[in-house]
């Protein structure tokens, strides 16, 4: 029998590969089905949104950094708030605090649609996507209602929030909320128990606890591998020591842990949202008392010169921030998100940086994917659920 | 836990180095010599009191026309103690500091960035190259004297519309410094 002829084959996955979660690029080296080796080139959606801070006024930069991780945005902006709120020196009014708790988890929910639908479609339970984008699709009106805006509302704004909220709001997030529960075991019904989708998953990319924390991968996919470590409970911003809720998390470190993490979630998410609206009054404060930041109320504005002035100087120069740096993280939907930012005591700031978890989530998967199938490794991308927008900024 | 507390743990594992405990609103900031610094990053992940498992970011600072101009930053973690530290060298211009790959994997593309971005070299790093820029791109775009927001009309040869200098003076110009 004549030998049969081997080499390894070197492929290009991406840039514009359905799978890869928009413009990832991943270059491997395959021979026959098994991946020998993994080089992935990124930056194809770097925008510069951190150099183009530095020519904005702080709260300027609100919109900016919405736009780097797309489906969590509102994770970047609370990091980047709480980060100047820190060097300023503010503390937030409880109802600020919860009426953000309810956003970000709402956005939480969002986010994790996003990856339950295609991070399924990509194994092949394609009809999943519908049904998580129909509900998805819910949050963006809350959205729309609360700022005009689906997809990056700027709500969240250095010293409180853009304005109060609208009429209707708890009507919509309470119908949200009452309908959830079951789409979710709706959801679960078709993938936990799901012969095909387990055998895809199960074992599948497995990250150790002691590598996650290598590669600096804090967030679900750590506590997949069993740490139980979650901002909200070890470094708590903006009230959630006040809430009651739970960390989900699993020891098998595989694909199938990470989902079922996620799941668990999403479940506690909904736990929250509930807590928080039960708290909000339908009106009230929605930004702190400091008049560095926050803009008088429209009437003195009318009425009173010192108001006016302050209004303009607001609108026009801007606020100062504290000669300083600060990092304050929060628990975005893909891990630790966190915004370093350092001030050189004038209007605007002198450097933002976001800590972004998909660019470490995509440095690590190599060491992950080495030695598995070419299947598999769609698994995995669509398991560590990056986003470019995060990785690239 | 305090700067200084940290500090007079890491001073007997680390002789002869000099630590200085920086300013900060949120969590420890400890100065480290770029010439100690991996020394001092394995002690921070190994010793018993502190267990730095983690490094979140690396990332750098310019503080043009300060010298020395440049300050790079790593946010290590802490899980088991519930601890944050922010480490900082300061690194001069044109100057060079080692890499920490060896301490925590997770360095190899924050430090490639921080390279990309401001141009500063991580002495024993794998794999210096470009990461969010182009490969054949010129410059290291997060420097402070790194020409922004030039409008150039793209494929051709018009001259700028605003000069590196023109732009550097609005800008000036318009950040306000008051007092507080």
């Amino acid at each position: 029998m004549a030998e049969i002829r081997t080499e390894t084959m070197t492929v290009n996955m991406g840039p514009q590969h359905p799978s890869t979660h928009g413009v990832l690029r991943l270059v491997l080296e395959l021979d026959g089905e098994v991946i020998q080796s993994v080089m992935p080139t990124i930056g194809y959606l770097h925008t510069g949104i951190e150099k183009t801070a530095e020519q904005k006024k702080w709260q300027q930069v609100i919109p900016l950094v919405e736009r780097m991780d797309y489906l969590g945005p509102q994770s970047n902006s609370l990091a980047y708030a709480l980060s100047v709120e820190k060097l300023l020196g503010l503390e937030m009014p409880k109802r600020v605090n919860d009426i953000r708790v309810l956003l970000a988890e709402l956005q939480r929910l969002g986010s994790h649609l996003i990856w339950l639908g295609t991070h399924a479609m990509e194994i092949g339970a394609v009809s999943m996507l519908f049904y998580a984008i129909r509900e998805r699709e819910l949050l963006l009106n809350i959205n729309e209602l609360i700022a005009g805006f689906r997809f990056f509302p700027s709500y969240i704004r250095i010293g409180g929030l853009r304005e109060d909220l609208p009429r209707g709001f708890h009507e919509m997030v309470n119908e949200f909320l009452d309908r959830f529960p079951t789409k979710m075991d709706e959801f679960e019904r078709l993938l936990t128990k799901n012969d095909i989708f387990r055998r895809r998953t199960e074992g599948v990319g497995v990250v150790t606890l002691e590598n996650a924390y290598q590669w600096g991968l804090v967030g679900p996919i750590a506590r997949a591998a069993g740490s139980d470590y979650d901002v909200r409970k070890y470094f708590p911003y903006s009230g959630y020591d006040t809430y009651d809720f739970t960390v989900p998390t699993a020891t098998e470190g595989d694909v199938y842990a990470r989902y079922r993490v996620r799941i668990a979630e999403m479940r506690q998410s909904i736990n929250l949202c509930r807590q928080a609206i039960a708290r909000i009054s339908p009106t009230g404060v929605w930004a702190c008392d400091d008049t560095r930041v926050v803009p008088p109320p429209k009437d003195k504005v009318y009425t009173e010169m010192e108001a006016l002035i302050q209004h303009f100087l607001i609108y026009s120069q801007g606020f100062t921030v504290p000669v300083g740096d600060a990092y304050v993280p929060v628990e975005g939907p893909r891990g630790e998100h966190g915004c370093y930012i350092v001030s050189d005591g004038s209007n605007r700031p002198w450097r933002v940086k976001m800590r972004a978890p998909s660019f470490m989530a995509i440095q690590a998967l190599p060491s992950v994917v080495q030695g598995g199938l070419i299947a598999d490794l769609v698994a995995v991308i669509g398991s560590t659920d990056v986003v470019m927008g995060d990785c690239d900024r | 836990m305090q700067a200084s507390a940290i500090i007079e743990i890491l001073q007997p594992l680390v002789p002869g180095a000099v630590f200085e405990p920086g300013r900060s609103v949120d969590f420890a900031t400890i100065y480290v010599p770029a010439d100690r610094l991996v020394e001092t990053c394995l002690v921070l992940r190994d010793a018993a009191p502190l267990e730095f498992k983690a490094l979140i970011e690396v990332t750098a600072a310019d503080y043009l026309p300060h010298e020395p101009r440049y300050e790079v930053v790593y946010h290590l973690l802490s899980v088991s103690k519930r601890l944050r530290l922010r480490l900082k060298v300061r690194v001069p211009s044109g100057g060079s500091l080692p890499t920490v790959q060896g301490v925590w994997r997770g360095a190899g593309w924050p430090e490639r960035e921080v390279w990309d971005m401001f141009g500063i070299v991580f002495d024993g790093h794998n794999d210096l190259r470009r990461l969010l820029m182009p490969e054949d791109w010129e410059g290291h775009p997060a420097r402070k004297d790194y020409p922004v927001q030039i409008r150039k009309a793209a494929q051709t040869y018009e001259p700028l519309e605003v000069s590196e200098e023109e732009f550097r003076a609005n800008i000036e110009r318009d950040r306000v410094k008051r007092a507080h």
